[in-house]
C-alpha cells in the first residue's frame, strides 16, 4: 500500500508548553502569596485586589484552567496527531484556539482581581467570559474530532476516548453551572438558587475535578507512560473497563462535597455511594499505570521523565483513596471546612497533575528541539525538592485540619465550648507556616526546571514541522476474530462521544432533576423573606469580596456547631439566594446566624480593622469599603433581575427600591452615631452591615409551632 | 407551614438509586464481558500505537 507522507505540528505544542511554564509560575506565586496572608495578614497590604478573597479564586483559577488546562492542551495537541498519524485538523483553529484561551485566563484574572465573580467556586468568571470559554472549547473540540477524523490509524487509542469524554463532559457541567442572568457587563446572578445552586454547583465543582484535572491527565498517561518506558500499557483490557467505569461513576459523586447540609439526603447518600464505588476505577487505573513498569523499575533510577511520572500516579492512587475516604459521612463530619481538604486537593494539583505535567515536559522539550536533556542531574534535584515540598505542604495541613477540628467539637465537662474560634486558628498558624515553605520548595523546584529547559531548548533546534508517514486508512478495515459491540463504537468517534454524553447526562440528570421538578424538595418558610434593596447591595459587596472563601454560611445539625453558632440550616432559608453562599472552607467562623449577634458599630470596626476587635485574627482590614459609595444606579437593575429569577418584589418595585434602600442606610448611620462613630449612608460599608445583620435572622421569626418542631433533631436531618 | 421531610413528598425517592445502580451494573457487566472476551491479538495491536516510530 502506498505511504503518505505527512508533517506533525510541533509549533502549537511549543506556544501550550510556555504558556504552561508561565502560567504555572504566576498561579503557584499567588498561591504561596496566599499562603503567607494566612499567618501575616500584612500581606494583604490593604489594597483590594491582593486582600484573600480576590487572590484565592486568582490562584485556583490559574492553576486549574491555566496551568493545567494549557497542560493538557500540549499534551493532547502533541499525542492526537501521533495517535492519529495525521495533522492537526486546522493549523488556524490550532492559532486561535492557543490564543483565545491565553487571552480568556487574563481577563478572568483581571476581572477576579478587581472583583467581578459570579460567587460560584471554580466557576467564579464572569457571563461574557463564560461565553469566551465555550466558544474556544467548542474550536478545540472541532479541530479535535476533526483530526480524528481524518485519522490514519483505524484504531482510536484509549488515550484519545479520555479526550473525547473530557471534551464533552467539561461541555456540558461549564453550560448547566454558568446559567447565569446578566444585569450588566461583568455582572449577573445565578439562575439557580440556595440548595438547587449548591447541588449544581458541586455537581460541577466535582467534576471540573474528575474532568478537567484527571480524566484529560490520564489520556496523557496512557500515552506518555508507555512512551517513556518504551514498553505497551500493563493491561488493555483493563484501560477498558477503567474508562468506562470511570466516567460513569464519577459524574454521581458531586454531592460529597453537600454532607449533613441542607441537601436533601437521598441526594447526599447516593453522593456516597458513587463516591465510594469511585475507588475501584481509579485504583485499576493507577494498578495499570505502575504495572506498566514492572520489570523495568531499574528505567526508573535513572530517567527523572518516569521517576515524575511513578510519583504522580502514586499520589493519583493516594488522592483517589482519601477521596473516597471524605465522602463516608462520618470521616466528612470531622475533615470538611478544614485545612484537611485542602492538603487533600494538594495531593492531586502538585502531585499528580504538577509532577505528570513535569514529566511530559521533560519528555517533551528535548524530543521536539532533537536533542537530549541538558542536564539530569538537576532533573533528579527538581525531583527531589519536589516531592518534599509536597510532603512538607500536605502533613502539616493534614495536621493542622484534623487539630481544628478536634478543637471546634471539644467540650469542657460542664457542657460549654472548650475554645473559642480564634482559639482554634491561632493553634494551628505553626502549620501554615510549614506548609508556605514546602509550598516554596515545590516553586523552586519549578525554577530549577525552567533553566535547565531553556538550557536543553538552546542546545537543541526546533523541529516545527516534523516528518512522519503511515499508510492511509484502508477502506475496509480488516479484523480479528469476532466484531463486538465495541469494536463497532471504538471506530466511531462521533458515536463515542455521544455515548459519554448519554452516560454522564445519566448521571447529571438523574441527580438534579428531582431537586428542580419537586416542589416540596425546598420546605419554604413563611417567615424568610426577600433581602431589602441595602441588603442586596451588601450581598454583593459580600460576594465580590469572596467572603465564602473562609466563612461558611451553613450550619450542620452538630451539638458542636449548634452550641457554637446557633440552630442549625434548613433549605428554605437559602430560596432567594442567587447564588448560595454556603462556602467550603472555614478559615474564619461560620456567619449563617451572624445577623443581630453584635452591633452594627462592631461589624463597623471590625471590618476597618479586625484586629483591634478579635485580636490574632488573620482577617484583612477593608478600608475601601468606608471610601467607595453605594452604586445605587444599579438598584433598579438588580431588583427586576431578582424578579424574573422569582424573588416575589411587589410590582414596580424597581422604582421605589431606592427609597427603600436610603431609609434603610439612614437607620444604620443613626445606629452608629449612638456609637459615636460617624459615617455617610451612602458608603459600602452601610450595606454590608445590613447583610451581616440580616443573615440568618428570618426563622427566628416562625411562628412557634415551626420553633417547636425544629427542636426535634432527628426527624429534620438533611432539612 | 412545617418542615416536612423529603421522602414523604417525593413518591418513591428510592426508583432514583435503584434506577442508576440497575444502570450501571448492567453496563458495568457489558463492558466487563466485552473486554474479557475481546480479541487479544486485536488488543495488543492497539495497546502498540504509542510506541510506533511515527507516533
Amino acid at each position: 500500500m502506498q505511504v503518505e507522507k505527512f508533517y506533525y505540528d510541533n509549533k502549537t505544542v511549543k506556544w501550550f508548553a510556555y504558556a504552561v511554564l508561565f502560567w504555572g509560575v504566576v498561579g503557584m506565586l499567588v498561591g504561596l502569596w496566599i499562603a503567607i496572608a494566612m499567618y501575616y495578614p500584612s500581606m494583604n497590604l490593604g489594597f483590594a485586589p491582593t486582600t484573600f478573597g480576590r487572590m484565592r479564586p486568582v490562584h485556583t483559577n490559574a492553576v486549574i484552567f491555566a496551568f493545567v488546562g494549557n497542560g493538557i492542551f500540549m499534551g493532547v495537541y502533541y499525542s492526537l496527531q501521533r495517535l492519529c498519524k495525521t495533522r492537526m485538523f486546522s493549523d488556524t483553529l490550532s492559532k486561535i484556539h492557543f490564543w483565545g484561551w491565553q487571552l480568556i485566563i487574563v481577563a478572568g484574572a483581571l476581572s477576579l482581581w478587581t472583583g467581578h465573580t459570579s460567587g460560584k467556586e471554580y466557576a467564579e468568571l464572569e457571563w461574557p467570559i463564560d461565553i469566551a470559554i465555550a466558544v474556544v472549547w467548542i474550536i478545540f473540540g472541532i479541530n479535535m474530532f476533526g483530526t480524528i477524523i481524518k485519522r490514519r490509524e483505524s484504531h482510536i487509542y484509549v488515550a484519545i476516548w479520555f479526550y473525547i469524554a473530557t471534551w464533552v463532559t467539561v461541555a456540558m457541567l461549564h453550560i448547566v453551572n454558568s446559567i447565569e442572568l446578566p444585569i450588566s457587563f461583568l455582572k449577573s446572578y445565578s439562575w439557580y438558587a440556595g440548595v438547587q445552586d449548591a447541588l449544581v454547583q458541586w455537581w460541577y465543582g466535582h467534576n471540573a475535578v474528575a474532568f478537567f484535572l484527571t480524566t484529560p491527565y490520564l489520556g496523557l498517561m496512557y500515552y506518555f507512560l508507555p512512551k517513556a518506558a518504551n514498553r505497551p500499557i500493563y493491561s488493555y483490557r483493563l484501560s477498558i473497563i477503567h474508562f468506562w467505569a470511570l466516567i460513569f461513576i464519577y459524574i454521581w459523586a458531586g454531592p460529597h462535597h453537600l454532607l449533613y447540609t441542607a441537601l436533601p439526603d437521598w441526594a447526599q447518600s447516593l453522593g456516597v455511594v458513587f463516591s465510594v464505588m469511585l475507588i475501584a476505577p481509579s485504583w485499576g487505573g493507577m494498578l495499570n499505570g505502575l504495572f506498566t513498569l514492572r520489570g523495568a523499575w531499574d528505567k526508573v533510577r535513572e530517567e527523572p521523565v518516569l521517576k515524575f511520572l511513578v510519583v504522580a500516579i502514586t499520589c493519583y492512587g493516594m488522592a483517589t483513596f482519601e477521596g473516597p475516604m471524605l465522602s463516608l459521612k462520618s470521616v466528612n463530619a470531622i475533615s470538611h471546612f478544614t485545612d484537611w481538604t485542602i492538603a487533600h486537593v494538594h495531593i492531586g494539583a502538585l502531585g499528580w497533575n504538577g509532577f505528570l505535567t513535569f514529566g511530559v515536559l521533560y519528555w517533551l522539550i528535548p524530543k521536539m528541539w532533537n536533542t537530549t536533556l541538558y542536564s539530569k542531574k538537576l532533573a533528579g534535584t527538581h525531583f527531589w525538592i519536589g516531592t518534599i515540598g509536597i510532603v512538607l505542604y500536605a502533613i502539616p495541613l493534614y495536621w493542622a485540619g484534623f487539630t481544628q477540628s478536634m478543637m471546634w467539637k471539644s467540650f469542657t465537662e460542664e457542657g460549654q465550648l472548650r475554645f473559642q474560634f480564634l482559639e482554634t486558628v491561632t493553634h494551628i498558624i505553626p502549620m501554615y507556616v510549614t506548609r508556605s515553605i514546602g509550598g516554596s520548595l515545590y516553586i523552586i523546584g519549578v525554577f530549577i526546571m525552567i533553566y535547565n529547559l531553556r538550557k536543553t531548548i538552546l542546545q537543541g533546534s526546533f523541529v516545527s514541522d516534523e516528518a512522519a508517514e503511515a499508510a492511509p486508512l484502508p477502506v475496509v478495515i480488516p479484523t480479528h476474530g469476532h466484531e463486538y459491540w465495541h469494536r463497532w463504537i471504538e471506530r466511531r468517534p462521533m458515536k463515542m462521544m455521544l455515548f459519554s454524553l448519554v452516560l454522564v447526562a445519566i448521571g447529571g440528570l438523574i441527580e438534579l432533576i428531582p431537586t428542580f421538578l419537586v416542589k416540596s424538595n425546598i420546605p419554604t418558610i413563611s417567615s424568610v423573606k426577600p433581602y431589602t434593596p441595602l441588603e442586596l447591595h451588601g450581598r454583593d459587596i459580600y460576594i465580590r469580596e469572596g467572603c465564602y472563601l473562609c466563612h461558611s454560611q451553613m450550619i450542620r445539625p452538630f451539638r458542636d456547631e449548634v452550641a457554637r453558632y446557633g440552630e442549625y440550616s434548613k433549605a428554605g432559608e437559602f430560596v432567594y439566594d442567587h447564588p448560595f453562599q454556603w462556602g467550603s472552607k472555614r478559615t474564619g467562623p461560620d456567619l449563617a446566624r451572624i445577623g443581630g449577634k453584635y452591633p452594627d458599630s462592631w461589624h463597623f470596626n471590625h471590618m476597618l480593622d479586625p484586629q483591634s476587635m478579635s485580636p490574632g485574627s488573620i482577617m484583612p482590614s477593608y478600608g475601601w469599603l468606608f471610601d467607595e459609595n453605594i452604586d445605587t444606579l444599579e438598584t433598579p437593575a438588580m431588583i427586576h433581575a431578582m424578579k424574573i429569577l422569582g424573588v416575589p418584589y411587589p410590582d414596580g418595585y424597581e422604582q421605589e427600591a431606592n427609597n427603600d434602600l436610603r431609609a434603610q442606610a439612614t437607620e444604620i448611620k443613626a445606629s452608629l452615631l449612638d456609637s459615636k462613630i460617624k459615617t455617610s449612608s451612602n458608603k459600602e460599608i452601610i450595606a454590608l452591615i445590613a447583610y451581616l445583620q440580616r443573615v440568618g435572622k428570618d426563622i427566628k421569626a416562625a411562628p412557634k409551632e415551626q420553633t417547636a418542631l425544629s427542636h426535634d433533631g432527628t426527624s429534620l436531618m438533611g432539612n | 407551614m412545617k418542615f416536612i421531610h423529603y421522602l414523604e413528598k417525593i413518591s418513591s425517592v428510592s426508583i432514583y438509586g435503584i434506577t442508576s445502580f440497575v444502570i450501571f451494573g448492567i453496563f458495568f457487566l457489558a463492558v466487563s464481558l466485552w473486554a474479557l472476551r475481546a480479541d487479544k491479538k486485536m488488543l495488543d495491536e492497539i495497546s502498540q500505537i504509542p510506541l510506533d516510530k511515527n507516533a
